[in-house]
């Protein structure tokens, strides 16, 4: 496939059967390979989608400086997209994500400024904020609020995800600004009023949810619960095995997030097999294990690893 | 009829730092109660007008419960129910 640039070939990611884990041919899952985006995650939709949308409303102009809080994967895609568009990149990132999201976002000239560990992407978000009042001139597209990060999704990868797979009956994504699942759900929606829309939320050790009290919580400002069917907690040794499982069963290499999604997509397998129901399942691989390599996830057993990856944003 | 109940550390201050609990109640709602007469004043840090607060998940067998019944979620024998912090990801 040919494109005039890397941007242009954002999205249009291939829709993989998984034969093996599936429980049936009745019950099948399919993974979205959201790892084949040019700088290897679904993020990358959102960057392009979050930039051109400031751009088309005037809030951008080449030069200016972008701010964004990220765990990582929406750092990487934006340092991509404003390498290439002439705009200047600062990230507010938690310390405690892996080592090489900080290598790429340097790679792609991107300037991290960390936030404290205790609280994870809530103090990012916190951190973000202040600094965007400290420089009015700075574009902050707040990937958590901003429309066009769900747009991405109805847009893009809801349509191809129906394209490639017309029987679907679940989607399943990991949730963290809820991005994905708000846009490819409604998208989904619209056009099969009864397809599920299901939820996995990593679940932390306690460390990320270090907060002073409650009311220092956050609910991303896109979040819509009226387009969940559900929504599951999964810890950091499932999506572990599932990761896992994925590489050993399939061969696909995905970070440890793709774990936590497949862990609920299973779930929901197991379930429709048992109740003798017809099931097309599609989650998403948000990305590649790569960036994990050194956390020491995918060596040794499944107890060193989760302790190995005890305190980091793994998803 | 008993549920193990996890605890977030920032309300572990009405739980005498422990972090799992057991409570009784054939409702989440009940169980909340259940929790409050254990450990006063914990319902009120879940609860307010009568609904959950807007930044505590709960999870039943790791579903969350504004999912399933919210309050009036059916509870069983051996149940786990997760109170969390909402967090933010991406």
């Amino acid at each position: 496939m040919r494109y005039d640039s890397l941007l242009d070939s954002v999205g249009g990611t291939p829709l993989i059967g998984l034969p093996r884990l599936s429980p049936s041919p009745q019950v099948r899952l399919w993974a979205k390979l959201e790892d084949r985006n040019p700088t290897g995650s679904v993020k990358d939709r959102v960057a392009l989608a979050l930039v051109e949308n400031a751009e088309k409303e005037g809030r951008l102009k080449p030069g200016d400086t972008i701010l964004e809080p990220t765990s990582g994967n929406t750092g990487i895609g934006l340092a991509m997209v404003a390498k290439l568009k002439g705009y200047r990149l600062v990230c507010v990132m938690p310390e405690n994500t892996s080592e090489e999201r900080r290598q790429l976002l340097r790679m792609w000239g991107a300037q991290i400024i960390p936030s404290a560990a205790a609280g994870g992407s809530n103090e990012a978000v916190r951190v973000a904020k202040e600094l965007a009042a400290e420089h009015p001139d700075w574009v902050m597209p707040y990937q958590y609020g901003n429309p066009a990060n769900a747009l991405a999704h109805y847009y893009g990868t809801g349509p191809e995800l129906l394209a490639d797979l017309p029987t679907i009956t679940h989607f399943v994504a990991g949730l963290g600004t809820t991005g994905t699942l708000m846009g490819v759900g409604r998208y989904l929606r619209e056009q099969q009023p009864e397809v599920k829309i299901v939820a996995a939320e990593p679940r932390y050790d306690e460390l990320i949810y270090g907060l002073r009290n409650l009311d220092e919580g956050f609910v991303p400002e896109l979040y819509d619960e009226s387009v969940l069917t559900t929504r599951y907690s999964v810890g950091a040794h499932d999506a572990l095995r599932r990761t896992r499982e994925l590489l050993a069963a399939e061969g696909i290499f995905a970070g440890i997030s793709t774990g936590c999604a497949l862990h609920a997509a299973l779930g929901i397998a197991g379930q429709a097999a048992k109740a003798g129901e017809r099931a097309d399942i599609a989650f998403v691989v948000a990305d590649g294990g790569w960036k994990y390599l050194s956390t020491g996830a995918y060596e040794g057993t499944l107890d060193e690893a989760e302790d190995r990856i005890e305190g980091q944003l793994w998803a | 009829m008993s549920v193990s109940v996890s605890i977030p550390t920032i309300l572990r201050t009405y739980t005498d730092g422990a972090k799992r609990v057991e409570a009784t109640g054939a409702t989440l709602s009940e169980l909340i109660s259940d929790l409050d007469t254990r450990h006063p004043g914990l319902g009120d840090r879940l609860l307010e007008n009568g609904q959950l607060r807007r930044f505590v998940n709960v999870y039943k067998n790791d579903e969350d419960v504004r999912f399933i019944d919210g309050l009036a979620t059916p509870l069983t024998d051996g149940d786990a129910v997760t109170v969390l912090p909402a967090v933010a990801g991406g």
